[in-house]
């Protein structure tokens, strides 16, 4: 097949979509799309339902074309991606659990996010239907000799997200690692359809809370996209500067638990006092640790005062000068390395094929940063560094954080220092008609992919997240297999995939 | 290593001084001492954290708890790892309907006497989440509640105060 540019010029182009085009194809374009994901030529970016139809969005890296292709679906039957390009998998199966849009020829039947405990079954169809399905889950058959299963979760033994996993182990190597999901699903792209823009902002940020400013961030681009609109250049650097700081937190505290869970507390302590310094400068700069809600379509909430610019220096000086002694203590020291070199490696093809975002991607020599290769205000103008390795290993992503950290300290000064006067945010016009906008923004989990299409007015006809975990989940089940079970909280913690932002 | 350490050593200690114990939560907790078994707990309160839905915003606070600045461990409150072990349960998130069964198993796991503290505004009724046909709410909906901590999410020390005001109210109902 030719390029995407080529499949997305010749169709029938929904007419307000933005910034990248939407096209409806026939089920044999479809096909040959399919074929082309299958054959590793483009990468495959989401896959989402409406009661009618379904869209996949994709991405050509031969010349960075991103586009989405929509197969209209009345009988609610359309040919599967999953069955030819693994990774649409279990965004098929739920895609069929919340639409019942019916993926032919997908060889799991399984619900994904329903586990049959919903009142209804395709609750987001144009009529659910009032029989919930089975809560029988089977999971895949294990056949060997002295083989045994070890059942962990939803309610995990730390303080972390719920989901289950099913280990299948010989002795201490673990043969198979299977994953259930679902167990955090709160019905977002639900309860989004009907919001109004700030109760759907609020709602996309709370998808997963350790990214809510990434999630925020990405939202308010894709509304600002599909009404023509950008934030003004003051709101577009504020927002980078919350992007970087909450970047830096919660590689600091991956960098930390990584660390933790290969019972070397020392750097855990001294990181978890770093993330908390972030916190606190967050705190004074932004007005909450999080920095929840302060992103809004339009620009930012809220303008940083003198003492948070401080506040923000301040912790640029700490940070600079207590870092360095902690990487330093993790490159010498043989017990942790030892642990982590050669743990958990994700294999080159799988990267080719999964295109995993974030460290996951960028320590197995995939070079992606949406920030980069995508580049959307402020970094359009900031100078920066993608560091890539090859080894795709527990030390490989621990290195890929620790470099990010030194990234992002670079363009928080870099913003700080070129801070532009004028407005926060702008007055968003009404959409007159219906549009459609789309964003790609880079969180420190990966790039955040947010689709919506608003009515006439202020209101969301429909909106869908998809977290960067969707294709790093997969990984780690792939990661695992011929570590022991010893390694796997070293193997999950340097993933850290979301529960929340995947279950929605 | 050795300089790190030191350098620990010499420095002054990071640790916050303890929160005053916020008096509504304090009775609201003391209320629902009032009605429990009293026990000996003495100063020591094991805690079982459960997310029953959240975004996972809590649980960073929650994790908070355990750095230098807030120090949980200093007022004998621990994380445990197993319900058996728990004197508290301490749960996030608005229950979704998958967990709901997790959340009333681990509850039942939690031997007598046992408290249940909500933490964060979804904890009390479901939140922004309210009304999805996949959230059954707040906690309460789902096991009884003793306390609940507001925010989203609650700061660190909001969570350590409302945890003091559980201490303090298990010291009173002792004496």
């Amino acid at each position: 097949m030719a390029g995407l540019t080529e499949l997305l010029r010749k169709r029938d182009m929904a007419a307000s979509h933005r910034p990248w085009p939407r096209v409806v194809v026939t089920a044999e374009v479809w096909n040959e799309t399919v074929a082309a994901l299958a054959g590793g030529q483009w990468q495959l970016l989401g896959l989402w339902g409406e009661p009618d139809r379904i869209h996949m969005a994709l991405r050509d890296e031969a010349d960075e074309t991103i586009g989405v292709i929509t197969l209209d679906c009345p009988a609610r039957r359309y040919p599967s991606v999953g069955l030819h390009h693994p990774p649409a998998l279990r965004l098929e199966r739920a895609a069929r659990d919340l639409f019942g849009l019916e993926p032919v020829g997908l060889p799991d039947v399984r619900g994904w996010l329903d586990h049959g405990n919903w009142d209804v079954k395709y609750p987001l169809a144009a009529t659910p239907d009032p029989t919930p399905i089975d809560k029988t889950y089977v999971f895949l058959p294990i056949e060997g000799d002295g083989l045994h299963q070890i059942p962990v979760g939803p309610v995990h033994a730390g303080i972390i997200e719920p989901g289950h996993f099913r280990f299948t182990a010989n002795g201490e190597t673990v043969v198979r690692l299977e994953q259930r999901l679902g167990y955090v699903h709160k019905g977002i792209d639900g309860l989004m359809t009907g919001a109004t823009l700030d109760a759907a902002s609020k709602l996309a940020g709370r998808t997963s809370g350790d990214s809510t400013v990434a999630y925020g961030f990405a939202f308010a681009r894709a509304v600002e996209a599909a009404l023509g609109v950008e934030a003004p250049p003051r709101g577009a650097h504020l927002r980078g500067l919350m992007a970087e700081l909450e970047r830096i937190a919660n590689h600091l505290g991956d960098f930390g638990a990584i660390c933790n869970d290969a019972s070397f507390a020392l750097i855990q302590a001294h990181c978890a006092v770093l993330r908390e310094k972030v916190l606190r400068a967050s705190q004074t700069a932004f007005g909450h640790r999080l920095m929840r809600d302060r992103i809004v379509p339009g620009g930012v909430a809220a303008d940083i005062g003198t003492d948070g610019i401080g506040a923000i220096r301040a912790l640029l000086t700490d940070i600079k000068a207590l870092f360095p002694a902690l990487v330093e203590l993790y490159d010498n020291t043989a017990s942790l390395q030892d642990r982590t070199v050669t743990t958990g490696t994700v294999k080159a093809h799988l990267v080719r094929q999964y295109a995993p975002g974030g460290v996951i991607g960028r320590a197995s020599g995939r070079a992606f940063d949406v920030r980069k290769n995508l580049a959307y205000a402020p970094y359009d103008k900031l100078a920066l560094d993608m560091p890539v390795l090859e080894a795709g290993d527990v030390n490989a992503r621990v290195w890929i954080r620790i470099r990010e950290i030194e990234q992002s300290l670079s363009l928080i000064a870099q913003l700080l220092d070129d801070l532009p006067p004028g407005a926060l945010r702008i007055d968003l016009p009404l959409a007159t008609a219906p549009c459609e906008g789309m964003a790609l923004v880079e969180g420190f989990r990966g790039d955040i992919l947010v689709w919506l299409r608003l009515d006439a007015g202020d209101r969301i006809a429909r909106c869908h997240l998809r977290d960067p975990s969707w294709f790093q989940w997969p990984l780690l089940e792939a990661a695992i297999e011929d570590n022991i079970v010893a390694d796997f909280p070293l193997c999950n913690k340097s993933f850290n995939c979301s529960y929340s932002g995947h279950d929605l | 290593m050795r300089k790190l350490l030191l350098q620990s050593l010499a420095q002054m200690s990071l640790t916050e001084p303890a929160p005053q114990v916020d008096d509504a939560a304090l009775a609201e907790v003391g209320a629902a001492l009032a009605q429990t078994a009293r026990r000996r707990l003495g100063r020591s309160l094991s805690i079982r954290e459960v997310d029953a839905g959240s975004c996972n915003g809590c649980e960073l606070e929650i994790h908070a708890l355990g750095n230098a600045y807030y120090d949980l461990e200093r007022f004998g409150l621990r994380f445990v790892a197993s319900p058996r072990h728990a004197d508290v349960l301490l749960v996030t998130g608005p229950v979704t309907k998958n967990m709901r069964m997790a959340l009333e198993r681990t509850y039942d796991a939690t031997p007598n006497p046992k408290w249940v503290i909500a933490a964060g505004d979804c904890s009390r009724d479901g939140g922004c989440f309210a009304g999805s046909y996949a959230v059954v709410g707040g906690v309460s909906a789902v096991v009884p509640v003793d306390l609940h901590i507001p925010g989203c999410p609650p700061p660190p020390l909001e969570i350590l105060r409302g945890l003091l005001a559980l201490l303090q109210a298990t010291a009173t109902a002792k004496a």
